[in-house]
């Protein structure tokens, strides 16, 4: 064939091959980052633990080895019961949201999606204030109301949006954004009216709303982690799905996706995600946003990549994200993510206006 | 024909979108290693019906069958396997590579679970191959000329590896260069490989000179459908397009044919012809 086609072989090559860096260094230079996170989550806090006393309990507890005990029983408590599960939630809800913002991003075929854009969030931060205004307490694997509420809540929200968004069978970049954005906007007042109302309250939404790993226990991760593992791992099993997608919904469709019912699938897997995500730490945003764009940057848009390096980026950025707002004073985790994601943001959109079409 | 020879099966078949039918009763037949062109003006429900062959669009009335199966039974993947689709330019909201995008032909062959295999990249490298595009790997398909996508997304359909291969408007970033060489890769495709091609074309020009059957819709029906010198005689470019073609010595019917709507790609050379009487309108809208 090579003779037929010198018309476009004799043709200049104008620009640079897209660089791609290999997918295994990625993932080892991500398990480096989150052993540091670990660490490094065990081992700041307000109440000094000799660095020495934190990996010897860790290796007495999560290896059982016969360290002798140099350290108090409240170093023990601290690093065991308080820090321990507070870096691990921090890594299941950062693993959660880049999983769930890769797959919103491919799903809906628009790299500045993330579950904030479509009000998926502010669903589940709706539903969290009205649980905490209605005054009926229930508690199941220390999932209540709160959780319950936020989960409808996420889910019902990017069901609206979506469906709202549709024209002919397939929803338009444009049109889901600024469908997301007004549906958003509708949440939000429903938000503020809840904050109105709230009183006492007030403080109690407002930290929900600003996200933390402060309430991190080794119950809730019981509660959260088979959520986001399970959801995750059948997100995975539909990466070839989101390749498809890659094409448009009839592209998709013609090479074998079936879009409707996967659209489905993976819509209301992210929302699972989410929604787990969202009730037990709050609102933190950017990282299911940034975390899938810089691995697309590195490997190339193939989704079977692009989750599970993102689910360990998105797990070793939110613990060390947490780290940093332990170490700034407490300060809220989301506040964090968004002094970093924002500006990231903002850099995305000015590369996407090179002048693509989208 | 017998009925093992036919691939794909149409029998009064109707459909549309909402309560209207585009497609009213249409009748086709097409044999395993067939090579046809779809014509039709805007609006004769070109793209509709290539929507009901492939399953997006289920009909009002009548029978699809493709391989003997009907298609209503067929799941999307075993459709793919038998149907590949190239479609009209798609944009990319990520960026990816040529090889990358080539590549999403071999899905419907691949095990959900564990992905390619290392035959799938063989059949990919091949199809980059066969459509001329080895100097673009590890190119952004976004940064590519209008052309340059065009023969991507004809890659990723030689890579499907399907028996029928379902073009609409393949040649129509294309300079006339180009255009040629896309049909040349069909005729390949289905002589060497006898996989059937149906291509929609707007370009009845370049329908005529290079696919031996032409099917003419107008208006949802069938009105024609035939070797090119009786299926587009002069009689019917009058009734079905509204313009009077002038007959050339060296061609079955007409004058060149000039498209009016392409966007200029790198190197595009417009085909001589008439700006006046141009039977063909701007491409796409068909839907």
């Amino acid at each position: 064939m090579t003779t037929r086609h010198d018309a476009l072989a004799a043709r200049p090559v104008i620009g640079l091959p897209l660089p791609r860096r290999r997918p295994t260094v990625i993932a080892m230079a991500g398990i480096v980052a989150l052993v540091v996170a670990l660490l490094a989550g065990v081992g700041v806090g307000s109440v000094a633990v000799a660095p020495g006393d934190t990996l010897g309990i860790l290796a007495h507890r999560l290896l059982g080895l016969d360290v002798a005990r140099t350290w108090s029983p409240t170093a023990e408590t601290i690093v065991w019961d308080l820090r321990l599960p507070r870096v691990l939630e921090a890594m299941v809800v950062g693993l959660g949201l880049a999983v769930a913002g890769t797959t919103f991003q491919g799903l809906l075929r628009n790299p500045l999606a993330d579950p904030y854009v479509l009000g998926t969030a502010s669903g589940a931060a709706l539903g969290a204030a009205i649980a905490v205004l209605i005054p009926i307490r229930f508690v199941i694997l220390e999932f209540g109301l709160l959780q319950g509420l936020a989960f409808v809540g996420a889910l019902g929200s990017i069901t609206v949006v979506y469906r709202l968004a549709r024209v002919g069978g397939s929803a338009p970049m444009t049109s889901l954004l600024l469908t997301g954005y007004a549906f958003g906007s509708l949440l939000a007042a429903g938000l503020a009216m809840a904050m109105y109302l709230s009183g006492t309250a007030l403080r109690q939404i407002f930290a929900y709303l600003l996200g933390s790993f402060e309430s991190a226990s080794w119950g809730r991760l019981g509660g959260l982690v088979p959520i986001v593992a399970v959801a995750s791992v059948l997100v995975l099993a539909r990466a070839r799905s989101l390749n498809g997608l890659l094409l448009g919904e009839d592209a998709a469709a013609h090479l074998g996706v079936d879009v409707r019912r996967e659209r489905a699938i993976l819509l209301a897997l992210a929302s699972l995600i989410t929604a787990a995500c969202v009730a037990v730490s709050g609102l933190i945003g950017f990282v299911g946003l940034v975390v899938p764009h810089v691995v697309r940057l590195m490997v190339g848009p193939n989704a079977r990549l692009v989750l599970p390096l993102s689910a360990l980026g998105g797990a070793g950025l939110m613990a060390l994200a947490d780290v940093l707002a332990r170490s700034l004073g407490e300060v809220p985790v989301g506040v964090v993510t968004a002094a970093i994601g924002a500006p990231f943001f903002l850099f995305l959109l000015r590369r996407t206006q090179r002048g693509y079409e989208l | 024909m017998t009925e093992r020879d036919v691939i794909l099966d149409l029998a009064g078949v109707s459909g549309g979108y909402g309560r209207h039918d585009v497609i009213h009763e249409v009748d086709l037949r097409v044999r395993a290693g067939e090579r046809l062109a779809i014509v039709g003006p805007n609006g004769a429900g070109k793209s509709t019906l290539l929507r009901l062959v492939t399953g997006l669009l289920a009909p009002t009335a009548g029978e699809i069958h493709v391989g003997g199966q009907p298609l209503r039974g067929l799941s999307r993947e075993a459709i793919a396997r038998r149907i590949a689709v190239v479609p009209q330019l798609a944009s990319l909201p990520f960026s990816a590579r040529v090889e990358e995008v080539v590549a999403l032909g071999r899905l419907p062959h691949e095990d959900p679970l564990r992905g390619p295999r290392p035959v799938d990249r063989a059949i990919v490298a091949d199809a980059i191959d066969r459509v001329g595009l080895g100097r673009l790997i590890g190119r952004d398909a976004r940064e590519l000329s209008l052309g340059e996508r065009q023969l991507v997304l004809l890659a990723v359909a030689v890579a499907q590896a399907a028996p029928i291969v379902i073009l609409d408007e393949p040649t129509v970033h294309l300079d006339i260069r180009h255009q040629v060489e896309v049909m040349d890769l069909l005729a390949d495709l289905n002589v060497r490989e006898g996989r059937t091609v149906i291509a929609v074309l707007h370009d009845l020009h370049l329908a005529v000179r290079t696919l031996p059957r032409i099917v003419v819709l107008d208006a949802g029906r069938l009105v024609a459908d035939g070797p090119p010198a009786e299926a587009l005689d002069a009689d019917r470019i009058r009734d079905v397009f509204g313009v009077d073609p002038a007959v050339m010595p060296d061609g079955p019917w007409s004058r060149p044919t000039r498209r009016s709507s392409s966007r200029p790609s790198a190197g595009s050379t417009e085909p001589t012809g008439s700006t006046e009487t141009a039977p063909t309108a701007p491409a796409g809208t068909a839907r």
